[in-house]
């Protein structure tokens, strides 16, 4: 019932959004007759089409503490580069979509972009499940794609780019930190689809090079909100820590109660994935304080460049700023700058021309320092931070420069294959 | 020994939150046969009221206990006297009528407070339990559970109000010619059903997050106890709570949450097979 639900509410939905497309078209049908001559107007005055691009990003539902930053990030690239003459000399028109932490709206809307809006980039996608949803789909389409969001790894996919940080460069820093500092015994929380089995899968892996293990690892699914039994089971193996790649508003509970048993100052806590959102924020110090985590980008990360953008971001937003947390939000930023980088160089808006320029060896210097496009891989070459959570927020506390995609790097070639369709799941012997 | 008892207390505690969860709806639905779709949401507003009052200074106690069925017992009577009192008998449409309510319930409270999860930390520290370590809120829900079940109990069986509540159930026409008016006597228990939700929506905000989509996470478990308990509201309901709450997290101990969940549904298809009106539906028919 719970699951069956919502997809009612999803039709609903559609029927209605079907009648206003119908009503719109029709209201713009009456428009093209008596108002043709204003609408030519308009257009040579604003000297051309704009380049339409999508994003498609949950901003309700579950895992709205992620998609909501990450939105303002993405209306906020796109002002500030209309405000210094678009691109190619047309303005950008970008185009949001709220998938409603649902599934099938995200395909639904993948396809709207790419056949009704013809975006000439979609920038969408949180988890990693909606990822694999779209990503067939607008290769499809042959509409160009990128997903700016920390995740698992292996996607090969020429016409996807993936900017976010994966296992081999924040995983790899979170273990070991954890294996020097806490112990060798780690118990293993994690989501329950693609990102949280495959993390899970790597989180093993680099504790055994670091020579300690994985005790047990637990699944929960995204809807799970009561951990009381799972946080017995967890005293009952006696680690020396948890890692935690959980994900969405529900799993915040597992911190709550972890820290509601007392088991905090015991126990201590890593996670993959808090922070991406606005967890830090949900915690109260007594729940949240200790908890590291591994990220390429914090909003407390201190160089001229963060603090700039943050100024600037904060006199455009006012008081909707929203806290920026990890990686995400700035992740879509970042990815933004750099497909606008890909289209100066190439000149055009064209997928291949863009992709080509995109191979090419783009930089983008940012808030989030410097980041390398990888052309064999489409992923990224970044800086990656370990920071502890401190009173709502975060404090750095190691900086790892320029980290390359290895984990993808040692599955996918696009100059070789560049027909290559598929996300590998990097073969992690547990 | 002290992983028994751990067990033991987990167990417990999936049993008081399933006792908490589907009263208010085995109340509405065991004493007036309405089908009451838009339950979730109630605990959904009783849990904003919660933490919408414990924001405003309110002690969380207060916020919880007082603030959360108060407030949307007096909602339950809004409603009873706009919706449900104008479908009694016809339970599909009534159905339907109460799934509107909650969708709109959902969109309202968004546009609101925003679809952002909110929340209040547990109160209550924790407690040592031989090796382990327990929140001591779960034993709060445990007592919590015992004290609403209890109370309940009390007020059908030996108050005046119970005893009319029941006879007009029986049969209205009766009660009425006797000199009890049935309207008032429904509004008043749909209230009750409704400020038992919004008590127990409040009562979980600390377990869960505060989120207008939250009923829909608790709504199908509420369900599937009060239709696999059967017509006796108390009776039904701590027997299926009982049964079921022990099956699902024992499940969730050996194997993982998803199996325990299963294993819950498994049994309460199977016993809806066996049983089709319910455990109290062949035994402990005459209980409350």
């Amino acid at each position: 019932m719970a699951s069956r639900r919502p997809l009612r509410q999803a039709e609903v939905l559609r029927t209605v959004e079907t009648k206003m497309i119908l009503e719109r078209r029709g209201l713009l049908k009456l428009a093209s007759t008596a108002l043709a001559a204003p609408a030519v107007m308009s257009h040579a005055a604003l000297g051309a089409d704009p380049v339409k691009v999508v994003g498609i990003h949950d901003t309700s539902g579950g895992l709205d503490i992620y998609g909501q930053p990450m939105v303002a990030c993405l209306d906020y690239a796109v002002a500030e580069l209309n405000e210094a003459g678009g691109l190619l000399g047309r303005p950008v028109q970008l185009i949001n979509y709220d998938p409603q932490s649902n599934i099938q709206l995200y395909t639904q809307f993948a396809t709207q972009a790419a056949t009704r809006d013809r975006a000439a980039v979609v920038h969408a996608g949180i988890t990693s499940a909606s990822r694999e949803a779209i990503r067939p789909v607008l290769r499809r389409y042959n509409t160009l794609y990128f997903y700016n969001t920390q995740y698992e790894g292996g996607v090969c996919d020429r016409n996807s780019f993936c900017t976010g940080s994966t296992p081999a460069q924040n995983v790899n820093k979170l273990v070991p930190y954890v294996l020097s500092n806490w112990g060798k015994r780690i118990y293993v929380v994690a989501a329950d689809y693609n990102y949280g089995q495959i993390t899970s899968k790597w989180i093993a892996k680099y504790a055994r090079e670091g020579g300690g293990e994985a005790v047990a690892v637990d699944f929960f699914p995204l809807d799970v909100t009561d951990f009381g039994a799972a946080i017995k089971k967890i005293q009952a193996a006696k680690p020396d820590a948890v890692v935690s790649a959980l994900v969405g508003g529900n799993h915040v509970g597992f911190y709550r109660q972890w820290a509601a048993a007392g088991l905090k100052g015991s126990v201590p806590v890593a996670s993959t994935t808090l922070g991406g959102g606005n967890e830090s924020l949900l915690l109260t110090p007594e729940e949240g304080n200790g908890i590291v985590s591994a990220f390429s980008y914090f909003q407390e990360v201190d160089t001229p460049a963060n603090t700039a953008f943050l100024a600037r971001f904060r006199a455009k937003l006012g008081a909707r700023t929203p806290y920026l947390g990890a990686e995400l939000a700035m992740r879509t930023y970042t990815g933004f700058q750099l497909w606008a980088e890909g289209v100066r160089r190439a000149g055009a808006i064209d997928r291949m021309k863009v992709i080509e320029a995109l191979e090419s060896g783009i930089t983008h210097e940012g808030p989030a320092g410097r980041t390398v496009l990888d052309p064999k891989t489409h992923h990224a070459t970044l800086d990656v931070h370990l920071a502890r959570v401190e009173n709502r927020g975060f404090r750095v506390l190691q900086t790892f420069p320029q980290q390359p995609p290895s984990d993808t790097a040692s599955v996918c070639d696009l100059a070789a294959n560049p027909g290559s369709n598929q996300q590998h799941v990097v073969d992690v012997r547990t | 020994m002290d992983l028994a008892l751990a067990v033991g207390l987990q167990v417990l505690t999936g049993v008081a939150v399933l006792v908490i969860v589907s009263l208010g709806l085995a109340v509405v639905f065991g004493m007036m046969r309405v089908i009451n779709l838009a339950h979730g949401e109630f605990m959904m507003l009783g849990a904003f009221a919660a933490v919408l009052a414990t924001g405003a200074g309110l002690s969380l106690w207060v916020a919880m206990l007082l603030v959360a069925p108060v407030a949307v017992g007096l909602f339950g009577l809004v409603v009873e006297r706009l919706v449900i009192r104008r479908l009694y008998g016809r339970m599909v449409d009534t159905m339907l009528a109460t799934w509107g309510l909650s969708l709109a319930l959902v969109g309202g409270m968004t546009m609101l407070a925003g679809n952002s999860v909110s929340g209040v930390s547990a109160p209550l520290g924790s407690v040592a339990v031989g090796g382990f370590r327990t929140s001591g809120y779960e034993l709060f829900l445990i007592g919590a559970a015992v004290a609403l079940s209890l109370g309940v109990w009390v007020a059908l069986r030996f108050t005046r109000w119970g005893l009319v509540a029941r006879g007009t159930m029986q049969d209205a026409e009766t009660a009425s010619a006797l000199g009890v008016a049935p309207d008032r006597v429904y509004a008043v228990t749909f209230a009750a059903g409704a400020a038992l939700s919004g008590l127990a929506g409040a009562l979980l905000a600390p377990l869960s997050g505060v989120v207008p989509t939250m009923g829909a996470a608790y709504i199908a478990r509420a369900f599937i106890t009060v239709i696999t308990g059967g017509a006796a509201i108390l009776a039904g309901t701590l027997s299926a709570s009982g049964l079921l709450g022990t099956v699902s997290t024992l499940g969730t101990f050996l194997s993982t949450p998803v199996l325990g969940e299963v294993a819950m549904l498994v049994v309460a298809v199977v016993l809806l097979r066996l049983l089709p009106r319910g455990i109290t539906g062949r035994v402990l028919r005459r209980a409350l």
